[in-house]
């Protein structure tokens, strides 16, 4: 079984195979998001308390999922490498990085434009929004850890190390809404019993998600396979691939 | 009003929603321009690396 892994798991290995999945992760991400805007920005009907200003739901929440599926992925990645040794690994932790400091980034300003008209404010420093700003600075910090050690095997343990500390404030985020009493609405979708919010708008919500999923699941292995190469690049094969390239 | 201005209108909150989604837009596309270039930069990079080693050869 270890020789399996480790076979499948070598970076030349990755770097080969992982080609020929992101045309199709593309092309679905692709269908979704123009199934969940249309169904988000044509076919749902609006709020009947908040009007059209609701459709920002249809970006706001998928990033804000985003982040924290995102997150998760980078530490455990970065705690596979960390405890396994897995190249590969360690090249998924530092290229999902850039994409969940992104989803961050837009979950908190998406926020922001639907805060303004539905609550009177840009920001407040509640619960959950201060949690989820210190996810931005941890993804932020992870990112200026990679860029300021050289060696970069010491980098992916270090960023490990902060990705995994930094764990304990996913399920602050989550809670937040539960725990504190805040201007953020309580979850609409993931209660145990019946979402509620209305089927016309949770299909759009849900496809949104999963194209979201589906553009994180493509970009992150294009971006791997760049940290793979920037990792390799003293090996054979990385000059190899970089000789066909310049001979095609 | 004709349904497309209607449409762009968003009852009066054209001015948030569609920021939101241009903001999502332009970072979605941002990452994956970034990846491409930096990729393309380090073959790049690596080709003028090998030219100067067989030169100081």
């Amino acid at each position: 079984m270890f020789e399996y892994f480790y076979k499948y798991g070598s970076p030349r290995h990755f770097y080969d195979l992982s080609k020929s999945f992101v045309p199709w992760l593309s092309g679905i991400c692709g269908i979704l998001f123009i199934a969940g805007l249309i169904g988000g920005l044509v076919l749902a009907p609006p709020d009947y308390q908040q009007g059209e200003s609701f459709r920002i739901i249809y970006v706001h929440v998928p990033s804000a999922w985003m982040s924290l599926f995102i997150y998760m992925v980078m530490a455990s990645a970065g705690a596979t490498g960390l405890i396994w040794k897995v190249k590969v690994a360690d090249a998924l932790a530092r290229a999902s990085a850039p994409l969940g400091a992104s989803f961050t980034f837009l979950a908190l300003v998406t926020g922001s434009l639907w805060g303004k008209p539905m609550w009177g404010t840009w920001w407040v420093w509640d619960a959950r929004l201060t949690s989820e700003l210190i996810l931005l600075f941890l993804y932020l910090g992870y990112i200026a850890l990679q860029t300021a050690i050289d060696d970069r095997r010491t980098a992916a343990r270090a960023g490990a190390v902060l990705a995994l500390v930094g764990v304990v404030n996913i399920p602050i985020i989550h809670y937040s809404v539960e725990w504190w009493h805040t201007l953020h609405q309580g979850p609409t979708v993931t209660k145990l019993d019946a979402p509620s919010i209305d089927t016309s708008m949770l299909v759009p919500l849900l496809i949104m998600a999963l194209a979201f999923m589906f553009y994180y699941a493509a970009v992150v292995l294009l971006r791997a396979r760049y940290e793979i190469l920037e990792n390799e690049r003293n090996s054979a094969w990385v000059s190899e691939i970089a000789a066909q390239r310049e001979g095609g | 009003m004709s349904s497309l201005q209607s449409f762009l209108h968003m009852g009066g909150y054209a001015m948030y929603v569609w920021p939101a989604y241009f903001l999502t837009l332009v970072v979605l596309v941002y990452n994956v321009v970034s990846t491409i270039r930096r990729e393309s930069r380090f073959f790049r990079m690596l080709a003028e690396s090998k030219k100067r080693q067989r030169r100081s050869r």
